[in-house]
């Protein structure tokens, strides 16, 4: 049925092309022959052909597009005839004698304009009778395509401003009250389209308008350019008149698309002094009409003319331009009480734009725009749209854009209101957002109170909500997470008290955060907390008695508590890493007990809390390595911390682990910038106990596969390294014999039958070798001590 | 040929002239057989000045019993062809009964003939003027010769003119208000006006506006009237909404019209019709027809020919 309406429309189409064709053909001979009477008998017939019903719009613009170019050659014609003496009087009357009023029509308007050319008359006069006789054709198919023809003709014929055509006084008016005439006949036609032929094609007439809609739209053009159209005439006629035409249309579409063609085609700067009577419609609109969309666009005008210079703002104080938007926008929310929370937000989005551009200074208005918005959300309901929330995630990001700067933001109180509106995935996210702008503007947040908003904000990002969340993916909960780590990190005050309420800050809202957070978030926390302990550390000696009230001590103990926080977790290698980062940093305070203490805790953590062996192993030896460079400990404590430390390491579970911590252990008796811990005796002893273990281990693997494995080869060479390290340092008990054993020792176990040769090993001991022959060569002290050694 | 024709050929060629052709506007007449001639117009009170000149055939003379002109207006039903009325008659003596051997001018001389109708060619009725130039013989029989010519009389613009102005509907249906600026108009004048639409519940799809004419002829019960649409003339396309006003403008020189003849000498008479036609998209009509008086204005280049 469609197909063939379609096939059908072909066919008449071209049947109506091959007609206006044969004509076109018998008027072009006649116009050769200079034969007026035939010209327009044939011209006329041509012209028929567009008096179909059956063709689409699109279709019927084809039909018209032809007819309009054999029009020009027409009217060239008449020009000449004009020319050789012919009345352009009787020629204006004698076109009018054609019978089919559509071809009279066409005809006159192609007259009309050579009429005007001949300036016999005043173009107003003449234009005013060709947009009367127009009304003759109420078809609006036809109407519509012969005043889009009318406009065409006349458009460089407009009495205006500095035209040729332009009469005595005041002719702009009637260029503009033509113009204004043709457009609202036009629209009227195109109204009355949506309600002839059955309600069953009220789509397909949608449809064929929104094709035809740009022929209407083409008379707002024409006004736009007419030169005499000053703001004035803007103001008091062009405006009032265009919006009076779209309100009673009472139309939709054809509400929507003008609204939206006067926004774009009149200059930006007309429509900020004329806001308030361009607002002023937007709450007369049919409810259907989209007026989000059409007050959006006028912002983003608006918002873009502020943009094009600073010269432009006063323009945009003097007018108010933003209470005029902001009541708009309350109006049209209140009269449309069923739009969509999507369009609110883009409403109040578009505006806040438009604010940070125009009013970049002021906060107040930021925050009203917030608040206006919170109300809204208060009232409507369905935030569950996920339009809705995206354009609120906008809303939220435009200030932080603006202004680079969070503190701005945090001073916005309804700021964290709407974010209450928001679901829990989108709340991370837009926290995410606040995280990264705070990241990419690297500016640090400096007070407790800011400290305290921004992290209401982000608490998506902080804590569990409520309600049970499916389980998100883990990557992005690590991601999400290590975004807070890294934001802790920007939280800084050079103010120590206020450096220490904002830890306080953060740690209670992190606190609160649950098991799966705290091993994130607590890491930054504690070392934020240590640097803060360090530079009071740097300043006590300046500054005494100043910050009585921040201690050193006062932050281990904070730092304390909240490390236990991790004990319920339990993340014990975690918790026991940053028990000896904040024993590393009490003594570097010397504060003994408090770096006593964190060890304490350490062990115990190792003691009860770590078994798996290989976690053993890492802690041993970082706690190895943190004992190594402490230096607050008096005698006592360090025995008993070091002698910990190697009880531990023997007690490792595998052979190889026991032995490498056990040469490890030997830093911590000597240490060369300590004068109080160089026992050389001890050193070697541990040495001895990992050489024996390592001895062990080759004997436990001959016994278990056969073969010695080259494992323990590794670890002789790793001694043998430790050996020349200490040698090198001048420990008296490490001699150049027992160097010399551990070389034979191991050259015998490489060359040795009963093992397969192994690169690894092998590379190692010729590295250190080569390094010895190196030492040798190297001429020094060093030198000398390592010519001792043979090779 | 030329022999046989001879031989039945008049004995002499009688013939009429102007004495002021020249000058005299020559306007297009339609005879009875269909082709058009070129005729002096004449108004009434003119003078009607010429000369019949016969001209014997060579070798041959005129006998002749007399010779007079006549002019006659006269009037024609076409259901009584060939019966003439004539409501004019008037006689000149050209000369007394002698012999012509050679051409020979007889002038002659109406004047201020009172010519009261215009030469008018309708359906059923003709009223023509003609110059009757009788030789009379015995034998072989007088010889007769017509000269056409056509009177057109001009009328002063009427003193009153009122425009005609109506309101007309079908109830709760159709409600139009039409204006035609006048209801006297001049043979090349143009119709303004408007119609506005008060009320439109029916689809429209087109409005014409048409001049009738309206020819009466006979008197009583043998009345005959003939309608005729003169002209159908486009005014609107498509359907018009409520409160729409839409202009007209109609140009009455394209066609063939004449001045209202109200009553011709009791024979017949001649009246014209605006005709306001709507149709409907299952084509139904609906019309009103106003009557408007037509006359002849003096054209320009008369009236300057007056001064």
């Amino acid at each position: 049925m469609v197909a063939d309406g379609v096939e059908d429309e072909e066919k008449w189409l071209s049947a109506g092309m091959a007609g206006l064709q044969q004509n076109a053909f018998y008027m072009h001979r006649a116009l050769d022959s200079n034969n007026l009477k035939d010209a327009l008998k044939y011209s006329a017939q041509m012209l028929s052909e567009l008096r179909t019903s059956k063709l689409s719009p699109h279709k019927y613009y084809v039909l018209y597009m032809k007819a309009f170019d054999e029009l020009r050659k027409l009217e060239i014609f008449f020009r000449d005839t004009i020319s050789l003496g012919f009345s352009i009087v009787e020629l204006y009357e004698l076109v009018q004698h054609a019978g089919n009023i559509l071809p009279r029509l066409y005809l006159l308007c192609t007259v009309g304009s050579v009429y005007i050319k001949t300036k016999e008359a005043p173009a107003k006069d003449i234009l005013k009778d060709l947009v009367e006789m127009c009304r003759g054709i109420q078809h609006p198919l036809r109407g519509l395509f012969l005043r889009s023809y009318l406009s065409q003709v006349s458009r460089d014929k407009l009495p205006d401003i500095g035209s040729e055509y332009e009469g005595d006084a005041d002719t702009v008016m009637d260029a503009v009250e033509f113009v204004l005439q043709n457009f609202t006949e036009m629209n009227k036609l195109w109204v009355r389209m949506q309600h002839q032929g059955p309600v069953s094609e009220k789509g397909k007439r949608e449809k064929e308008r929104n094709e035809l809609r740009d022929l209407i739209g083409k008379n707002l053009h024409v006004l736009s350019q007419i030169e005499g159209v000053d703001l004035d005439m803007y103001k008091e006629v062009v405006l009032p008149r265009v919006l009076e035409q779209v309100v009673n249309c009472k139309d939709d579409l054809a509400q929507y698309y003008l609204m939206d063609c006067i926004i774009q085609v009149f200059p930006d700067e007309y429509h900020l002094q004329s806001l308030e009577t361009l607002l002023s419609v937007c709450p007369q609109l049919q409810p259907s009409v989209d007026v989000k969309t059409v007050l959006s666009r006028l912002m983003d005008r608006l918002s873009s003319y502020a943009a094009s210079g600073v010269e432009v703002l006063p323009e945009f104080f003097q007018v108010e331009a933003f209470m005029k938007l902001n009541n708009a926008i309350r109006k049209v929310t209140e009269a449309q009480a069923d739009m969509p929370m999507v369009g609110v937000v883009s409403l109040y989005a578009s505006l806040l734009t438009f604010c940070l551009q125009v009013h970049p200074d002021r906060l107040d208005y930021v925050d009203q725009i917030l608040s206006s918005c919170v109300n809204e959300l208060s009232v409507r309901e369905g935030l569950d749209d996920s339009k809705a929330t995206r354009q609120i995630i906008a809303l939220l990001s435009a200030p932080l854009e603006k202004y680079k700067d969070i503190d701005t933001v945090l001073n916005l109180a309804n700021y964290r209101c709407i974010m209450e509106y928001l679901n829990d995935s989108m709340r991370k996210e837009m926290a995410n957002i606040i995280i990264q702008n705070i990241m990419n503007n690297k500016k640090t947040i400096s007070t407790a109170d800011k400290v305290d908003a921004l992290f209401e904000l982000i608490k998506g990002l902080i804590k569990d909500s409520g309600v049970e969340t499916p389980d998100e993916p883990e990557d992005e909960f690590k991601e999400e997470q290590n975004s807070v780590a890294r934001l802790i990190q920007m939280l800084h005050s050079d103010n120590h008290e206020e450096m220490l309420n904002i830890i306080n800050t953060v740690r209670n809202h992190v606190l609160m955060g649950g098991a799966k957070r705290l091993p994130y978030t607590i890491p930054p926390l504690i070392f934020s907390s240590l640097k803060l302990a360090r530079r009071l550390e740097g300043q006590d000696q300046s500054v005494t008695g100043e910050d009585v009230s921040v201690t050193p001590k006062k932050i281990f103990q904070i730092v304390t508590q909240t490390i236990d926080a991790l004990a319920s977790i339990p993340v014990p290698g975690l918790a026991l890493g940053l028990y000896l980062q904040c024993a590393e940093a009490a003594d570097d305070c010397d504060l003994e007990p408090v770096a006593y203490e964190f060890f304490t805790q350490a062990y115990i953590l190792y003691e009860e809390e770590i078994t798996d062996s290989r976690a053993q192993v890492t802690s041993i030896h970082l706690i190895i390595g943190t004992l190594q460079r402490t230096h607050a400990f008096g005698v006592e404590n360090r025995d008993a911390l070091t002698h910990k430390a190697t009880g531990y390491s023997a007690k490792l579970l595998k052979k190889p682990d026991q032995c490498r911590a056990v040469y490890a252990c030997s830093h911590l008796f000597w240490i060369d910038d300590h004068d109080n811990v160089r026992d050389g005796e001890r050193v070697l002893l541990c040495l001895k106990r990992a050489l024996r273990i390592a001895n062990s281990v080759q004997q436990m693997a001959n016994a278990t596969r056969g073969s010695s494995g080259t494992a323990s080869v590794v670890l002789f060479v790793e001694i043998l390294n430790k050996y020349l390290y200490f040698y090198e340092k001048g420990v008296p008990q490490i001699t150049v014999e027992s160097i010399q054993d551990l070389i034979k020792l191991i050259t015998n176990e490489l060359r040795g039958d009963n093992i397969k040769s192994d690169a690894v090993a092998d590379a190692f001991f010729s590295s250190t070798l080569r390094y010895i022959q190196f030492q040798k060569d190297k001429g020094g002290a060093i030198s000398d001590k390592y010519k001792l050694i043979v090779l | 040929m030329n022999f046989i024709i001879d031989a039945f050929k008049p004995a002499c060629h009688v013939s009429v002239t102007f004495a002021d052709a020249k000058l005299r506007k020559q306007v297009a007449l339609k005879k009875e057989n269909g082709q058009t001639e070129m005729v002096p117009l004449f108004r009434s009170q003119d003078n009607i000045i010429g000369t019949v000149s016969v001209e014997p055939v060579p070798g041959r003379k005129v006998e002749h019993k007399g010779i007079k002109v006549e002019l006659l207006g006269q009037i024609e039903m076409y259901s009584d062809r060939g019966n003439f009325y004539d409501f004019t008659s008037l006689v000149r003596e050209l000369d007394i009964p002698g012999e012509i051997y050679e051409k020979k001018d007889f002038p002659f001389e109406f004047s201020t003939v009172e010519m009261p109708y215009e030469t008018y060619s309708g359906i059923n009725v003709r009223l023509r003027y003609v110059l009757k130039v009788t030789i009379t013989r015995g034998y072989p029989g007088s010889i007769v010769q017509f000269q056409d010519f056509v009177v057109r009389n001009n009328s002063p613009s009427p003193s009153i003119n009122n425009s005609i102005k109506m309101e007309v509907g079908i109830e709760d249906c159709l409600h139009i208000e039409f204006e035609y600026n006048k209801s006297k108009y001049h043979l090349k004048d143009v119709i303004i006006g408007k119609i506005y639409f008060l009320l439109v519940r029916i689809k429209m799809k087109n409005m014409d506006l048409e001049i009738r004419r309206r020819e009466s002829t006979g008197s009583g019960t043998s009345t005959h009237v003939e309608t005729e649409t003169l002209a159908k003339y486009e005014l609107m396309d498509g359907a018009p909404v409520r409160g729409e006003s839409i202009p007209i403008r109609l140009f009455l020189s394209p066609y063939e019209l004449t001045p209202t003849y109200r009553n011709t000498n009791n024979k017949f008479s001649v009246k014209y019709y605006l005709n306001l036609v709507l149709v409907d998209e299952e084509d139904r009509r609906y019309f009103k027809q106003q009557e408007i008086t037509i006359y002849r204005l003096a054209e320009s280049s008369e009236q300057a020919e007056a001064l």
